[in-house]
């Protein structure tokens, strides 16, 4: 472009940019249109295809892999077992499903009630327990499960310090075996009852529930006419959610030792070398993790609450009676103590002797030799370096790829948009164990996605796991945060002339940049946290932080293990933190926003 | 400064079904002049103008700025300075940084730009505000800004979507006629789409006044308000009674028609009227161009009033006639008139019209 001369010249002056005459050829032709920038109807497309193959490649040609692989050998036959008599297959199903049912049934009741106590009421110490509410659930999986196996199972700190309180002769109230299951799924997973209750009761508006009372209704009525039915909507939700959590968690039942879940069979044929066998687990889990999720984005679309009025905090009724008081207090005292028990005894055992621990309460012995032995022992570093190197290529690749499909999905019009949107989901809605089994059928022999290179048993294969199973995390944030830009800015900046990479670098990115943030920090800390998958594909080059974890329970290192795993619950607290200060920043621009809108 | 021409442009939208968002719209734009685009929500005003900035391409048709064929140009090789209806002021970037923004496209100098900015601010009346966020300016302050923005890379036509709606009503009547100022100042083609037509009539050289994606009349706004050229012009610029009357009678700019009340009217007309003796006629005639009379006034419409309301300036009155109810706006009426009482309107000939349905 020339520059335009200072002062307009007449009309009839000779125009100032002269389009030059377009030379033939297609090359130039493709130019042209890449250069109409987002209102070029080929423009989607290019930027499209190749985002389009990055999840048609890594996502869902593995997960026909994994298909592929189980009707390999003996057709549908292990498909068979699932149906008939009493094998393996058939119980693994019925107690994942019944794990994940009974999950939901926990959850909702423990989320729930969270949710009303601290939404509705006012007592003392109510604050403290919504700061820390969230706290077991942001534990890495591996570190949590291992947390509440060292608190509650039959060698925990809690049932033999009630022995030991009360004189008895084993354990008092262990939890092994399902309940075990059930008491970490509980603990991890009621935040989604919470989270999405407490955000309904807050909408709420509350002259909806007066105007109830005011017609006369008393207040069971109401709770069971008015209120219930309009948390459903988000109680629907948080079940599917649950269930579909419950139904992939591989290491509650790898601690607390449930074999018959489907992904505990995964892991188990795998390791017995019967790949077809895993790939049948896989597919069927696979395939109820997809129904799950196209369920939840139908109900999701179907219908949802929104409160009218504006502005109205609901209102907290202040407990006064003086026994009320204290009972609250002692139950928030109690609750502070349940939810940061799991913290407390990884940091606590963190610092004990390795081998020290018997029959002992807690641990007799303590060092700071453990945090030594990591930092100073190269091979016990090695895992630390592995993680940290993992996630970060894996990180980036989601930041690429992730901001790439939210542009696309939210701001450019092309057919197949929806199916975009749902292979990110389908990413996200694939069990980790699930999506290891599919890199190993799809990478286990070269093929085009891979350059022709076998991935299973190298480097590259941990972190295209990381990048799949995390993706999703970096497409919601930004798909978020390009939902609270307003279009016009990014066309304000063509219109100033910035070409379409110009504009969207300067102005587009640039503004989405906390959410992108917020987004890549999670995914990092996931990757660094990452277990499920992980224990199905490294090598003993690329073991990451809690496959080490894993192996120095086995060989009873457990002070060692719970070191690592302090080093872990560390980096997510800073992660925390640094989050928040962005959604400070991300608030700030979403107010100027909407001064500008 | 430079021409811009509409040749026959259609846009239809892919999820839009089968009717178009904009429909055979031929304009020419002259250079220097300040130009609407005036209709009703909906009607494609911002379908248009996009398709000027670029960023919808027109379904057929061209677009040409002086002799250049830019109808699949990309927006940002247009060189034109667009104002959008909310702004879109970058929150990232101060007061100065935003209105830099084209000019760094455009590589400009530090100092040039500096000095430039400076310039635009102060036109604007923002001399000083540089440094200032734009979360800390109010929307009439945000609104200069953007104008400034558009303005310093001097572009060759200046576009503006309804940029006065969030503003409160003062604030518009002040900023409307700054917009104007401005425009001429700079000496650009300035292109402008509002719906309120009183803004239209205030600011503008010609009006295109369009309906349901079509141009219903080009015109400067005394044209389009003394001779509108369809029923719809007619009653959206201003108040009007529309009425349909037999034709008795038509010559080249005249036409004959009879009132209801018995009598008849020679009316202006344009020259392609087409009408014919026992064809009806459609006849404008606006409420101030109606006096009251007494019932008995020889060529008076008899009626009775039906509501009466007093602004001021005038009094406001509906009145049944005998085929029709008619506005009136009467600037002095018989004391103690009330509603119920038997009245005469006396038609202003010259000033009513003959419209297309
Ligand atoms: N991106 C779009 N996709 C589909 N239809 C559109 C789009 N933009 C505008 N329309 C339709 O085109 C018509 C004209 O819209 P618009 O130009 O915005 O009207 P105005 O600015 O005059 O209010 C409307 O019926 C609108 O619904
Ligand atoms: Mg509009």
């Amino acid at each position: 472009m020339t520059t335009i001369p200072a002062t307009p010249g007449p009309a009839t002056v000779a125009p100032v940019t002269k389009e030059p005459t377009p030379p033939p050829g297609p090359r130039r032709r493709l130019a042209d249109r890449f250069a109409g920038g987002t209102g070029s109807r080929w423009f989607p497309y290019v930027l499209v295809f190749p985002l389009a193959l990055v999840l048609f490649g890594y996502v869902v040609q593995p997960m026909f892999a994994t298909f592929a692989e189980s009707v390999g050998v003996d057709g549908v036959e292990n498909y068979g077992s699932f149906l008939t008599g009493g094998g393996v297959a058939r119980s693994s199903l019925v107690t994942s499903l019944i794990i994940s049912a009974a999950s939901v049934l926990l959850c909702g009741i423990v989320g729930v009630a969270m949710a009303f106590l601290l939404k509705r009421f006012s007592f003392p110490g109510r604050k403290l327990i919504e700061a820390i509410i969230l706290v077991p659930a942001a534990l890495p999986p591996l570190i949590g499960a291992i947390s509440f196996q060292l608190l509650y199972s039959e060698t925990g700190i809690l049932p033999r310090g009630l022995q030991q309180l009360f004189g008895a002769e084993n354990p008092v109230l262990p939890f092994s075996g399902i309940a075990g299951v059930l008491v970490v799924h509980t603990f991890t997973m009621y935040p989604y009852f919470y989270l999405s209750a407490s955000a309904a009761l807050g909408g709420m508006d509350p002259s909806v529930e007066e105007a109830a009372y005011n017609l006369g209704a008393g207040r069971v009525r109401v709770w069971r006419t008015v209120l219930l039915p309009m948390l459903t909507p988000a109680l629907v939700s948080a079940s599917l959610l649950v269930f579909m959590t419950s139904l992939a968690s591989y290491t509650a039942p790898l601690l607390f030792g449930v074999d018959q879940t489907m992904t505990m069979q995964i892991y188990i044929n795998r390791t017995n070398g019967d790949l077809p066998m895993a790939s049948t687990y896989a597919s069927v889990l696979g395939v109820v993790s997809v129904l799950f999720l196209l369920g939840m984005r139908w109900y999701e679309g179907r219908r949802s609450y929104r409160s009218q009025s504006k502005g109205v905090a609901a209102h907290r009724r202040e407990i006064t009676n003086p026994l009320g008081r204290w009972l609250a207090l002692a139950a928030s005292l109690l609750a502070t103590a349940v939810l940061l028990a799991p913290v407390a005894t990884i940091a606590l055992v963190a610092f004990s002797r390795d081998g020290s621990w018997t029959t002992e309460v807690i641990p007799a012995q303590y060092t700071m030799q453990n945090f030594v032995t990591i930092f100073a022992e190269p091979r016990a570093f090695q895992p630390i370096l592995n993680s940290l190197k993992m996630s970060l290529i894996a990180t980036v690749a989601c930041v690429v790829v992730g901001v790439l499909i939210a542009y696309a999905v939210r701001r450019l019009d092309f057919r197949g948009r929806g199916l975009l949107d749902v292979a990110v989901m389908l990413a996200w809605a694939l069990p980790g164990t699930v999506v290891a089994i599919n890199l190993i059928s799809a990478f286990s022999t070269g093929n085009a996605f891979s350059f022709g290179q076998v991935l299973i048993g190298t480097f590259w294969i941990m972190p295209l796991a990381y990048f799949v199973r995390f993706l999703p995390l970096v497409f919601r944030s930004s798909s978020a945060a390009l939902a609270q830009l307003d279009p016009s800015l990014e066309e304000a900046a063509r219109n100033l002339g910035a070409s379409w990479w110009r504009a969207f670098g300067t102005v587009t990115l640039r503004l989405m940049l906390p959410g992108v943030l917020a987004g890549a920090l999670l995914a990092f800390v996931h990757g660094v946290g990452e277990f499920v998958a992980s224990v199905l594909i490294y090598t003993s080059e690329t073991a990451p932080i809690s496959v080490e974890i894993n192996n120095r329970m086995y060989s009873f290192e457990v002070g060692t293990a719970a070191a690592y795993g302090m080093l872990q619950v560390v980096l997510i607290f800073v992660v925390m933190v640094v989050s928040g200060r962005l959604e400070g920043g991300r608030r700030s621009t979403r107010e100027a926003a909407r001064w500008t809108a | 400064m430079i021409d811009v021409t509409l040749e026959s442009v259609s846009k239809r939208f892919a999820r839009g079904g089968d009717t178009a968002a904009v429909a055979d719209v031929d304009i020419t734009i002259a250079a220097g002049e300040f130009f609407t685009l005036l209709g009703p929500s909906g009607c494609g005003k911002t379908t248009t103008l996009r398709m000027v900035a670029g960023f919808y391409f027109p379904t057929s048709g061209r677009i040409r700025f002086g002799t250049e064929d830019v109808t699949r140009r990309p927006p940002n090789k247009r060189d034109t300075g667009m104002v959008f209806q909310n702004y879109a002021l970058f929150p990232h970037l101060s007061v100065a940084q935003n209105v830099a923004y084209g000019l760094k496209i455009r590589k400009v100098g530090r100092a040039e730009s500096r000095r430039r900015v400076e310039e635009a601010l102060g036109q604007v009346h923002l001399a000083g505000y540089g440094d200032r966020r734009i979360d800390e300016l109010s929307g009439g302050q945000q609104q200069r800004v953007a104008l400034a923005r558009a303005l310093v890379i001097r572009p060759k036509t200046l576009l503006l979507d309804e940029p006065l709606s969030n503003l409160d009503a003062k604030l518009r009547e002040e900023t409307r006629t700054e917009i104007r100022r401005i425009q001429q100042e700079a000496g650009t083609t300035g292109i402008y789409v509002t719906h309120d037509q009183a803004e239209a009539m205030a600011m503008s050289d010609r009006i295109a006044v369009m309906q349901a994606g079509r141009v219903q009349q080009i015109g400067a706004p005394q044209e389009i308000y003394h001779r509108p050229a369809t029923s719809f012009v007619a009653r959206f610029i201003g108040r009007s009674n529309v009425l349909t009357l037999p034709v008795q009678g038509a010559t080249e700019r005249t036409v004959t028609v009879g009132l209801p009340g018995g009598g008849e009217i020679d009316v202006p007309a344009p020259a392609d009227h087409g009408l014919r003796q026992g064809e009806t006629a459609q006849v404008s005639v606006r409420p101030e161009h109606i006096g009251l009379t007494s019932t008995t006034e020889a060529g008076a419409l008899p009626g009775r009033i039906a509501e009466l309301e007093f602004t001021g300036m005038a009094t406001n009155l509906v009145v049944d006639t005998a085929g029709e109810r008619m506005q009136v706006a009467a600037v002095d009426v018989p004391a103690g008139i009330a509603v119920g009482d038997q009245v005469g309107l006396r038609l202003n000939r010259d000033r009513m019209w003959v419209v297309r349905p």
